[in-house]
């Protein structure tokens, strides 16, 4: 837990954050930096509670050079003001690390994003048009009202001008992302939503500048400046994001900044991308292995969990190669780099350019499709009655045309989706599963098939099942071994120490941890020896690989050896069962096909089991599946599942910890939530209703509205009436049929 | 009638200044962080003052008046 203890593994080495000292990294971390006084902003995943806004808020108390903290709970965020000639930012960050909150320092975190601009730029639009909307009801409601008539004509003309005063802002400033999309995606000849809604603000403003100037009347600019603030409503309600997650990491955020590069005058450290093939580096306990190299000295230990979703580590030789992405478990090593960061295995695969099927994806949504029928017909109806006016009565027949257009202008067709999309996100996000935006909820009611990972995907990636072959344990052997495998921090170790219940442990003598072997130690005089085959009976393992073993000596006797197979999550079979129904089911694994049987089971056949693939190979099977006309979703967890998951039309990372690393996707969801996978895909599709409905609603709207128009009798207040109420309720509609279904569905 | 006019300019006016005060309050990012300063308020002052020195931007003595209150 943060800020209980400074546990072995994650005391700072004495030079992992050497390379806060450089200037040239120094420059880049520092948001600020003036006469000694500088700041900076550091994200903490690990920022979880009110006693960590508490704590690192009293930073200052621990260091004088610290001038103040201030966190940002929602962000996960910690702006730190302090006096560089007292404490530097090296080791601001050791201190950081000592009370167990470790920053998130990566390439990824020093390219500072912009995304909070934007959010502050969408707010002040909403506040014009929020205000714009009100005077300009004050400025028309008397014209609503009996007698209004009797209104002294300078006064009509004031409140026709002063509403036209604040429709500019309002047209040029809030609504100007319509204009600009609708002109983009004109010019890419696609007809967007944004097209009638431009041309609908457009004669709007036109027709009320016509009636305002020849005193005809006032014009329409409450409805203007009212369907202006609630489409942005509606954009500011769909654009919430979830500020400490992040979708968009790639290896940037995984590698570290610097390396240590051994020369023969001494070690020295260097910024990640001026490594070199030939380079000789230092990777400590715990640190990752930068780029593909051969191990030159020591014994590796590699945890290759975050790429393979594997939890146990795997041993290395000098001579070995070890590709990138590995986490260093235990003393120090030595590489010799083979390939540069950019062109090592796993890097490459990310470098991939944009996939053609995602990049179609974004423009053929249910609005894009809908709106443009809608436009078509809409502009052939407003020609349509202008024509027939023409011939029959020609004053009103342009005044016919624009109401069309002004009636037409699609906003509750607009609100239906950020409405009903945005209440689905948060009701996904209540139970676990975080979309990265809300067109993700489309993309997941298409697909069609759905292509598993197997390490940390459908198997638990931290527990594992337990069997101890061999003569049968008594209590106090089995809490022997307890004892003697609390002192190592093995993995294996871990594992089967949690596994064994009870608290007295037995004091062990002569502990010895033996690098890629086992470990030992004496109890009473009496030696227990616990590893691998090899170390504990000194024969060869002959089916290595398959299965994961320990064995025990104890008292002159091998007792026999603990199996550890991946546990499958719980109610997988459940899950697996009611996808296959709907959705056609694949597995693509790295591993070799000890397994096999098992998974047969659970998925009825091997046809679409695959065993052995690499990174690439999965890649590619994604994108052949795409090939073949099918909507991809892509579940995997690790960086291995990276080219996959960004291939896919739908990319989701199963993690325990969701503000952890986690490759780039388009969703995160909870480990424990993943057997409520079908549910959220059902739940899709009870979105896509609401949709629909939603669309229903605001076209008998319409239908009302043009009625009005095409007769040539639209007035203001039939549009100040008509619009207010077209948009409100189709908000309505979509936010509570979006929560009434998710009390149905129970998730 | 006269009297309307001056009060439909008092009245834009009243609602410009509050516009203003609402974008000042965006662009100095009050909306940033709705969370921190609830948990903020129900810590006990600091026995030792931090030492809060003149700062030379504009942002950090915003949030020192935050915390002040």
């Amino acid at each position: 837990m943060p800020g209980v203890r400074i546990s072995e593994e994650t005391r700072p080495d004495d030079d992992t954050y050497a390379f806060l000292d450089l200037d040239h990294f120094k420059s880049k971390v520092l948001t600020f930096s003036e006469g000694g006084i500088s700041k900076v902003s550091f994200f903490i995943p690990e920022i979880h509670c009110a006693s960590c806004i508490w704590l690192l808020e009293n930073l200052h108390s621990l260091n004088s050079g610290i001038i103040q903290s201030f966190v940002n709970f929602p962000k996960k965020e910690i702006n730190i003001t302090f006096k560089e000639s007292e404490i530097s930012l090296r080791q601001l960050v050791e201190l950081l690390v000592s009370i167990h909150y470790i920053p998130e320092i990566n390439q990824h975190s020093i390219e500072k994003p912009q995304t909070e601009h934007l959010d502050k730029k969408l707010f002040i639009k909403i506040g014009i048009a929020a205000f714009s909307f009100m005077n300009a009801m004050i400025y028309h409601f008397p014209q609503y009202l009996p007698g209004h008539q009797f209104l002294e004509a300078d006064m009509k003309k004031l409140f026709g001008w002063l509403s036209v005063l604040l429709a500019i802002p309002v047209l040029t400033y809030s609504a100007s992302d319509y204009f600009l999309t609708a002109y983009k995606s004109l010019k890419k000849k696609i007809i967007s939503i944004d097209l009638p809604i431009a041309l609908g603000l457009t004669t709007l403003f036109t027709q009320s500048l016509v009636e305002i100037l020849s005193g005809k009347g006032i014009g329409y600019i409450d409805s203007l400046t009212g369907l202006v603030f609630f489409m942005l409503i509606g954009r500011w309600y769909q654009g919430k994001t979830y500020q400490a997650l992040s979708f968009e990491r790639d290896y940037k955020t995984y590698f570290p900044l610097a390396v240590t590069r051994i020369t023969a005058t001494g070690n020295d450290t260097i910024p990640l991308e001026e490594l070199k093939a030939g380079d000789r580096i230092l990777v400590r306990n715990q640190e990752i292995v930068p780029a593909d190299s051969i191990l030159k000295s020591g014994t590796a230990n590699i945890d290759y969990s975050f790429v393979t979703g594997e939890s146990m580590p795997v041993t290395k030789q000098a001579g070995d190669f070890v590709f990138a992405g590995g986490r260093q478990i235990g003393s120090a090593i030595e590489l010799i780099i083979e390939k540069e960061v950019q062109q090592s295995y796993l890097t490459q695969l990310w470098n991939q350019a944009e996939n053609p099927f995602t990049a179609n994806n974004r423009l053929n949504t249910i609005v894009n499709r809908v709106s443009q029928y809608f436009t078509v017909v809409v502009v052939l109806i407003a020609i349509g009655s202008g024509i027939f006016w023409l011939f029959n009565k020609p004053e009103i027949a342009l005044f016919s045309f624009t109401s069309v257009l002004i009636i037409a202008c699609p906003c509750a067709l607009a609100l239906t989706v950020p409405f009903t999309f945005g209440s689905t996100m948060r009701q996904f996000g209540r139970k676990g599963f975080y979309l990265k935006n809300t067109a993700v909820i489309e993309h997941l009611y298409k697909v069609d098939t759905i292509v598993f990972d197997k390490t940390g995907t459908i198997t638990n990636a931290q527990s594992s099942d337990i069997r101890f072959v061999g003569k049968k344990l008594t209590n106090e052997q089995l809490l022997i071994i307890k004892s003697l495998a609390f002192h190592s921090s093995h993995p294996l170790s871990k594992t089967i120490c949690n596994s064994i219940d009870g608290d007295e442990l037995i004091a062990i003598n002569d502990f010895q941890e033996i690098t890629s072997l086992g470990i030992t130690g004496t109890i009473n005089g009496v030696r227990m020896n616990m590893g691998s085959r090899y170390f504990v009976t000194g024969e060869k393992a002959e089916d290595e690989n398959l299965k994961t073993e320990v064995w025990v000596y104890f008292e002159n006797t091998i007792l026999g050896h603990f199996q550890l197979e991946n546990e499958y999550r719980e109610g997988l079979q459940e899950l697996i069962r009611k996808l296959k129904k709907t959705h056609e089911l694949h597995l693509l694994t790295g591993d070799n096909d000890a397994e096999k049987e098992n998974l047969v089971q659970f998925f009825g056949t091997d046809k679409n089991i695959h065993f052995n693939q690499s990174p690439t190979d999965k890649l590619n099977y994604i994108r052949n599946l795409q090939k073949g006309n099918r909507k991809v979703l892509m579940i995997g967890d690790g960086l291995n599942d990276a080219g996959a998951l960004n291939e896919s039309n739908v990319g989701i990372v199963i993690a325990d910890n969701v503000f952890n690393f986690s490759p780039a996707c388009d969703a995160i969801l909870q480990s424990k939530q993943f057997v409520k996978l079908n549910q959220f895909i059902q739940f899709t599709h009870e979105s896509m209703k609401i949709v629909k409905t939603g669309f229903l609603i605001s076209f008998l709207y319409n239908l009302i509205g043009l009625s009005f128009a095409v007769q040539g009798a639209l007035t203001p207040i039939v549009a100040a009436i008509l619009m207010p109420i077209s948009s409100v309720s189709v908000v309505l509609f979509a936010s509570f049929s979006v929560s009434l279904s998710a009390k149905r569905f129970r998730f | 009638m006269s009297v309307v006019f001056i009060l439909v300019f008092v009245a834009i006016l009243m609602a410009g200044a509050f516009l203003v005060a609402f974008i000042w309050s965006v662009k100095s990012g009050q909306y940033e962080d709705t969370y921190t300063p609830s948990v903020r308020i129900l810590f006990d002052d600091p026995t030792v003052a931090p030492e809060v020195k003149a700062d030379s931007t504009k942002d950090s003595k915003d949030k020192i008046e935050k915390k002040s209150k």
